[in-house]
């Protein structure tokens, strides 16, 4: 575990901190008349309460239980009510949770909206009315967010039909050459679009932006170019083999195996599965290999948008991630989707001959400081770069908090938050490492972070590889004994998270008893980082809102999910 | 030929170096193979169309476009060690208007078919298309999805797929050249066209969904329409 172990809670400003977790009782008299019923979920209690008491609840909550981080927002229909349930964290120590959740009838699904305590809430309930249909009183903005204006229905919800027809308009984009009098008849500003075909946007995303000059004045990401319906996919499938593969198509940089440990650890800890330590052991070599890979996209693309060329940055990039997708090829059998991890365990131990395959591990982790420094050379030493990056794209720290910003994002701007030794899982608490943190605050802080991660993660990969080789060859359980068919137990439910290469990777699931989930959430990082992008860019030059999507590193196929 | 002559001779006096390099008859850097290949005479014979078909396919500007997990094996295809540079197609082109071949990597989904659509139109004929992954040949993965698009062929045709999710640059290296080899042969037309789910709004049946939209879209808009039961 980290030596800097993170500072033990404030017990004492703090409502409902005692020295061996929450004091739910306490934290219900805080709240008061607002509870309506209480909850037992998996990972921490829910309080049920009323739906026009949203805001109430959860401005008090932050203020005086020092709840600051709103995870995400599931939004689900029962037979007899729609429910949001708003998954609420503290940055100094995730394993705090708590769980609100606010019921609404079926004829009147209308719920206060979160938006004014948690800016983070303006998109996850946007995508909550989207995909199930709850009404958000108060929300600035209530509009589609993941399908297209004109889609008919709410597709999670039960009574849509999903062969119905659909048609969608193909407008003509908005004359880029037009002049904008959005602000006011005399205003000179000027319409642009980018993307969703763009190079510099990573994928498919659009962004409106209203320019004054050469400065942006009003910039609306638009997202959903790339929702394929993964919540869907994973509720229709079941829990011990089909929904695996699903999640390395969330973040395809590859995070994948990193993705695959988000599912694995809800399931695991809603069905109560205990992994063995030696696939403890595999899962978070091949999980950190993963990181650097991903890290070294987001390092040789950012590259790209702020030199704008395809040439060395890119290249070594991608040169060093031949090496990792070899090796992860080499242990899994596929080069960018893994499908590695099963419910208790990983699906093969290390190929054979093992040594060499360690050797082989071991030998990208020697060179790696050596390429590290090249890549220092050509990008943080750079005295053009450092110009662009220094002081552009500023999220201050507090901002980032309220946006629900976390992994390099947020670590970037000093906020010391990372769930592989906060809220530890896997093999992590066992070894030697460090949470990287910059205060910067700005694009150069963000990469930097990426770099030095990939530092810690090669620590970590090469105290794995130590134990590894020396693990007696008759205790190497690959997987736990866990039953053919999963069926936990009726209206279980459970939030857990994972730090992905992005951030908090989180899933909620809630069981109905069969071997399929009810209701399958993918809370992700990039979704909540991407929202901070207007914060960053407003005021700001053009370019340097590329540079800053480009240090976001969003992977569309995770915020569209 | 010029490397025939000895290096000191006594023709060369008086020469400036310009001349002693160039010695007299054709330079040995023009009796390339392909030159020696045409025999005595510099001529070859071929139909225009022949010509054009082995250029077009000799020397392919690919469109620089990403959309899900494929764009990354897309990108490794195209970066060090796969190098599709090697064979003709290496130079990515961030505009429409500069490409002539579109590889599609990854799912459609209903809010991108339109727009997709829209940067195919935008490509100078002749134009050709990839579909890499095996989201673009039905769906993939996500076919039962509510809002995927089976198949990049309900929007745009497709000349090659490319099967695999995703497929290995190798395979997409595959691709590439059996669409070289097509387009040499002259055979780069569609297998199978689908045609359009593009129609003007104003051939649309008039169901309830089109009143309720009538009033917000013009007439002249282009919609596209999918109607999921009738998809493969």
């Amino acid at each position: 575990m980290s030596l800097e172990q993170p500072e033990p809670p404030t017990g004492g400003d703090e409502v409902g901190v005692t020295a061996d977790g929450l004091d739910y009782d306490e934290l219900a008299a805080l709240v008061g008349d607002n509870v309506i019923d209480r909850e037992q979920h998996v990972n921490a209690e829910g309080f049920v309460i009323r739906p026009d008491a949203v805001q109430d609840t959860l401005s008090t909550l932050r203020n005086e239980a020092g709840f600051d981080h709103c995870s995400a927002v599931t939004a689900q229909e029962y037979d007899d009510r729609f429910e949001s349930i708003y998954h609420l964290k503290k940055f100094d120590d995730p394993t705090q949770q708590l769980s609100v959740v606010v019921p609404t009838t079926k004829d009147d699904p209308v719920s206060e909206s979160a938006e004014p305590v948690f800016r983070t809430a303006d998109w996850h309930e946007r995508e909550a009315y989207d995909l199930v249909g709850i009404d958000y009183e108060g929300h600035p903005d209530l509009r589609r967010i993941l399908l297209p204006e004109t889609w008919q229905g709410h597709p999670l919800s039960k009574d849509y039909n999903q062969n119905q027809p659909q048609v969608v308009p193909l407008r003509e984009h908005a004359n880029p050459l037009e002049e904008d009098h959005s602000a006011g008849e005399d205003s000179d500003t000027m319409f642009v679009n980018i993307g969703p075909h763009h190079p510099a946007t990573h994928g498919v995303l659009h962004v409106k932006t209203v320019l004054d000059g050469e400065q942006i004045a009003d910039i609306e990401p638009d997202i959903g170019y790339l929702h394929r319906c993964e919540e869907q996919m994973c509720q229709q499938s079941t829990y011990r083999h089909q929904i695996m593969p699903y999640p390395d198509r969330w973040d395809y940089t590859p995070g994948g195996i990193l993705n695959e440990w988000a599912y694995a650890r809800a399931a695991e800890s809603m069905a109560d599965i205990t992994v063995p330590e030696y696939a403890q052991v595999l899962r978070t070599m091949s999980a950190e290999l993963t990181r650097i890979c991903a890290h070294l996209l987001a390092l040789g693309t950012f590259g790209l948008d702020v030199y704008g060329d395809f040439t060395a940055i890119f290249m070594y990039a991608v040169r060093d991630r031949e090496v990792i997708q070899n090796l992860l090829e080499d242990l899994t059998g596929q080069r960018l989707m893994f499908n590695y991890f099963r419910l208790g365990g990983v699906s093969w131990d290390l190929p054979e001959p093992r040594e060499e395959y360690l050797e082989d591990v071991r030998d990208f982790i020697d060179e790696l400081p050596e390429r590290l420094e090249e890549y220092h050379d050509l990008i943080t030493g750079n005295e053009i770069f450092q110009i662009r990056c220094i002081d552009t794209g500023v999220l201050p720290p507090e901002v980032a908090k309220n946006y629900g910003a976390t992994g390099p994002v947020a670590r970037g701007s000093g906020i010391d938050y990372d769930l592989r030794r906060d809220d530890p899982y896997g093999y992590y608490d066992e070894l030697d490492w460090d949470v990287v943190t910059q205060d910067g605050c700005d694009n150069y802080a963000r990469v930097l972070v990426r770099m030095r991660e990939v530092e810690e993660s090669a620590k970590i990969i090469s105290q794995c590889v130590d134990l590894l080789e020396e693990w007696p060859e008759d205790d190497r359980d690959i997987q736990a004994n866990v039953p053919r068919t999963l069926r936990p137990d009726e209206d279980k439910e459970v939030y857990e998270a994972v730090e992905g290469a992005k951030g908090e990777l989180g899933i909620y699931m809630r069981s109905d008893g069969t071997d399929k989930p009810a209701r399958f959430k993918i809370r992700s990082p990039c979704f909540s980082n991407l929202q901070t992008l207007p914060e960053m860019s407003e005021g700001e030059y053009i370019p340097d809102m590329v540079a800053s999507l480009g240090s976001l590193d969003i992977v569309l196929g995770e915020v569209d999910r | 030929m010029s490397s025939d002559q000895p290096l000191t001779d006594a023709s060369t006096e008086g020469q400036t170096t310009q001349e002693a390099r160039m010695g007299d008859g054709v330079d040995d850097r023009f009796n390339s193979p392909l030159r020696k290949a045409f025999g005595t005479s510099p001529f070859i014979l071929t139909k225009f169309d022949k010509f054009m078909n082995w250029v077009r396919g000799s020397s392919m500007f690919m469109l620089q476009f990403g959309i899900a997990c494929c764009s990354i094996e897309m990108m490794h295809t195209y970066a060090v060690k796969h190098d599709l540079d090697r064979f003709h197609a290496g130079v990515p082109r961030a505009s429409p208007r500069q490409a002539d071949v579109i590889i599609v990597p990854g799912t459609i989904v209903s809010k991108f078919a339109p727009r997709m659509k829209r940067v195919y139109d935008q490509m100078a004929e002749p134009k050709f298309v990839i579909g890499m992954g095996s989201c673009t040949i039905s769906g993939g993965p996500f076919q039962e999805g509510y809002n995927v698009v089976k198949g990049a062929e309900e929007v745009i045709p497709v000349d090659i797929h490319v099967p695999g999710c995703p497929p290995r640059p190798e395979a997409l290296v595959y691709g590439v050249a059996k669409l070289q080899e097509q387009i040499a042969n002259g055979e780069s037309a569609p297998v199978t066209v689908k045609p359009y789910e593009l129609e003007e709004f104003g051939d649309l049946e008039r169901d309830e969904l089109v009143d309720h939209l009538a009033q917000e879209i013009d007439e002249e808009t282009l919609v596209m329409r999918y109607n999921w039961t009738d998809s493969p």
